[in-house]
């Protein structure tokens, strides 16, 4: 457990010699205290085709919240809500209190900071070292000198394990390493909240271990507030606090793991257990056999 | 600004180009020759300047000694006023007459200035007064014409004078 | 019928583009001046798009510079005029070949590299990642990469002329035997230093900036799979040189009348 708690300078100087205080936007609803990231009444697509339909989401202040769902669902679509990658078309999506859609791009930048991104395959820049690539954050948005740069990079390898691999470049580190190096950049700057998408795609049962281990340790470590984005059921109930389910748009599901597992909502059982058939039908939809194979219906004789 | 081991690279390839650049300008290009002598401004007015520009050379005996700084046309004698920028260094008397050549057989046009006799000197603001236009094809083959017209009417007299 | 709604479909697709790329246009300019404060990032590229075009502009600039001379020996010499060649080949390259074919070659080289390498980073979501670590890409990426074309392009089309003259030089006197002091001395009177080589210049840097930027518009903008990096790569190059072409012949009309 201590291998991950050394993350990084205390977060509350780290924070004050970095970003500038955050500043709310007047007349807006007060948010539930321990919310820090809010969705209401969200509504989001492309069109006519809706996405996301009068989504309610708030995540509380330092915890692991977990979304889970069938594939094109919406989960990624939560994510990139969160950082304004795109814009509801109804509802608000509000980050620590603050509506996201008025801010200018200074602002909207400001936030970002506050925020950690880890892109499913990581998203490394190719060009950069891995120690670079943990840098680059510091070196973008702070003026801290040289030697300082270096410490807090290598604390931040250190704690995703991978402090001896810094002048390796991306093309050399396996996936599941790329991955811990862009863990380590997201938690560069101390952010509050960390989103992951997808975190455990792809990777072998030690990796997967490990990234289930690092994502609930650095959040409690760093105080930190993470959403969870994965179809890895196992892993994720493993470290969430809350999880969510999202299908068809809206959300289905919220609560604990446990009341997961327990619950009795068919579509919800069919993606606990794992069945290939249920409210999500095994055949797409298609003409009925006996017309794409040409033959003509038997009628069976009774008995 | 972090030092790069491309640093030294790229100072010289901007080097490089920077020595194309100026080869191109002195050894391809005439800006070793354009002369920042002083001079002095002179007026010359033609008949015709034929196809005289502005920029063309004066020269004297074949030596570029100034250039025409700029050709207008005068309403009140109804002639081409050209104003002639002369090296200092060259001193040519007030009766000097100024001509305009051809270099080569059809290229450009240049003023040529012949020396006269007098004693005094041309300073800035003279007119040059001996002038002879430029030489207008259409004029010397209507002249030419002309003259074998009038050559063939002379016999064509002398025979009907009997 | 289905022929006019494509060619319709076609038009506002191009018209499209245009606009967007003149939205781009007008975006990375006003960036211009804060990328310039991280000098470092322009020097690298400055060396990536420049360094390492030099060795083939310089081949090439030889090589246009031999059969400049040959060619042009070979017309001059009906009417007497061999010595001229020098002041043929130094007018042809420094006005007109030097940065139109510079420029051609530049799109071949730096620009398919500019289109992949930003469609690449594209692609591997590296473009976004940036964004959401609050780092503006358009000036962290793509404006270095524009003044490193912007200021390698004149530089690279005054070696193609350097050379090529160099080159012509060498075919004329030492090989065919012209007088190497009227090659020279026909040569300096007849290339104007602000009108010939000025001229040849200015379209170098009005080509660098169109060469740079088609490449640019089409990494930032192509689809992020490997068939779109690809066709974005053949659309830098046939777009850049029909571009580069189309500018050369505005640009030396008004040139003339200048």
């Amino acid at each position: 457990m201590s291998l991950f708690v050394d993350a990084g300078l205390k977060p509350a100087l780290a924070r004050a010699m970095v970003f500038p205080p955050a500043t709310s936007v007047p007349n807006a609803p007060p948010t539930p205290a321990d919310a820090l990231v809010e969705l209401r009444d969200v509504s989001v697509g492309y069109g006519d085709r809706l996405v996301l339909e009068n989504v309610n989401l708030s995540v509380p202040r330092g915890k692991v919240l977990a979304l889970i769902g069938t594939s094109g669902g919406g989960k990624t679509t939560v994510l990139r809500l969160l950082g304004r990658q795109l814009r509801p078309v109804n509802g608000q999506v509000l980050f620590d209190g603050q509506d996201l859609a008025p801010l200018n791009l200074d602002q909207l930048y400001a936030v970002r900071r506050r925020m950690g991104l880890l892109f499913q395959f990581g998203a490394l820049f190719t060009d950069l070292s891995v120690f670079e690539n943990v840098a680059f954050p510091l070196r973008e948005h702070t003026r801290l000198p040289e030697a300082m740069i270096r410490d807090l990079v290598l604390m931040k390898l250190n704690a995703v394990g991978l402090r001896g691999s810094s002048a390796l470049m991306p093309s050399e580190v396996s996936g599941g390493m790329a991955r811990r190096v862009a863990l380590a950049r997201a938690i560069a700057l101390d952010p509050d909240v960390v989103l992951y998408d997808e975190p455990f795609a792809g990777l072998d049962p030690i990796s997967l271990g490990i990234a289930a281990r690092l994502i609930r340790d650095l959040n409690d470590a760093l105080g930190l507030t993470s959403i969870v984005v994965s179809h890895d059921l196992h892993e994720t109930f493993g470290i969430a606090d809350q999880v969510a389910m999202i299908a068809n748009g809206r959300i289905v599901a919220q609560g604990t793991p446990a009341e997961l597992r327990a619950s009795t909502d068919p579509l919800v059982m069919q993606f606990v257990g794992a069945h290939p058939d249920g409210p999500v039908h095994f055949h797409q939809p298609a003409v009925p056999v006996a017309q794409d194979f040409g033959l003509a219906i038997v009628e069976k004789e009774a008995a | 600004m972090q030092a790069s081991r491309f640093d030294v690279w790229v100072g010289m390839f901007v080097l490089i180009g920077g020595a194309a650049l100026l080869f191109l300008a002195l050894k391809a290009g005439n800006l070793l020759s354009l002369n920042f002598d002083q001079t002095f401004q002179v007026t010359a007015k033609f008949d015709n300047i034929g196809g005289l520009k502005a920029g063309a050379a004066v020269k004297s005996a074949g030596v570029v000694i100034g250039r025409v700084e700029s050709i207008n046309f005068d309403d009140k004698s109804f002639q081409a006023k050209v104003l002639l920028k002369l090296q200092t260094n060259t001193a040519f008397p007030k009766d000097s007459s100024a001509k305009i050549l051809t270099a080569g057989l059809l290229g450009e046009q240049y003023i040529g200035l012949e020396a006269g006799a007098d004693e005094k000197n041309l300073v800035a603001g003279d007119v040059i007064h001996r002038t002879q236009s430029a030489i207008v094809l259409e004029n010397l083959i209507g002249q030419f014409l002309f003259n074998r017209a009038a050559d063939a009417g002379a016999p064509a007299e002398a025979e009907a004078k009997p | 019928m289905m022929l006019v709604a494509r060619l319709g479909q076609a038009v506002r697709l191009s018209l499209t583009d245009l606009g967007s790329a003149a939205r781009l246009f007008v975006s990375l300019m006003g960036r211009l001046p804060r990328s310039l404060m991280r000098f470092g990032l322009v020097r690298d590229q400055v060396y990536y798009l420049g360094n390492r075009s030099l060795s083939i502009i310089g081949v090439s600039g030889l090589f246009v510079g031999f059969v400049l001379c040959l060619q042009g020996y070979y017309t001059l010499q009906r009417y007497g005029s061999a010595e001229a060649v020098g002041l043929l080949v130094a007018l042809s390259l420094v006005r007109e070949l030097g940065p139109v074919v510079t420029a051609l070659l530049f799109a071949g080289r730096a620009g398919t590299s500019l289109t992949a390498e930003i469609g690449l980073m594209k692609a591997g979501e590296q473009l976004a990642a940036m964004e959401m670590m609050a780092v503006d890409p358009l000036t962290r990426v793509l404006a270095p990469r524009f003044w490193g074309g912007l200021i390698a392009m004149p530089l690279l089309a005054a070696v193609f002329s350097a050379v090529g003259i160099i080159g012509g030089w060498v075919v004329a006197v030492p090989l065919i035997g012209i007088d190497a002091g009227s090659f020279w001395s026909q040569m300096q009177g007849g290339v104007d230093v602000w009108a010939d080589v000025g001229n040849g210049v200015v379209k170098s840097f009005v080509f660098g900036i169109t060469v740079t930027f088609v490449a640019l518009f089409q990494g930032y903008t192509c689809k992020p799979t490997p068939e779109g990096v690809s066709q974005a790569t053949t659309r830098t190059v046939v777009v850049s040189s029909l571009a580069v072409l189309g500018l050369d012949f505005m640009l030396t009309a008004l040139m003339f009348s200048i």
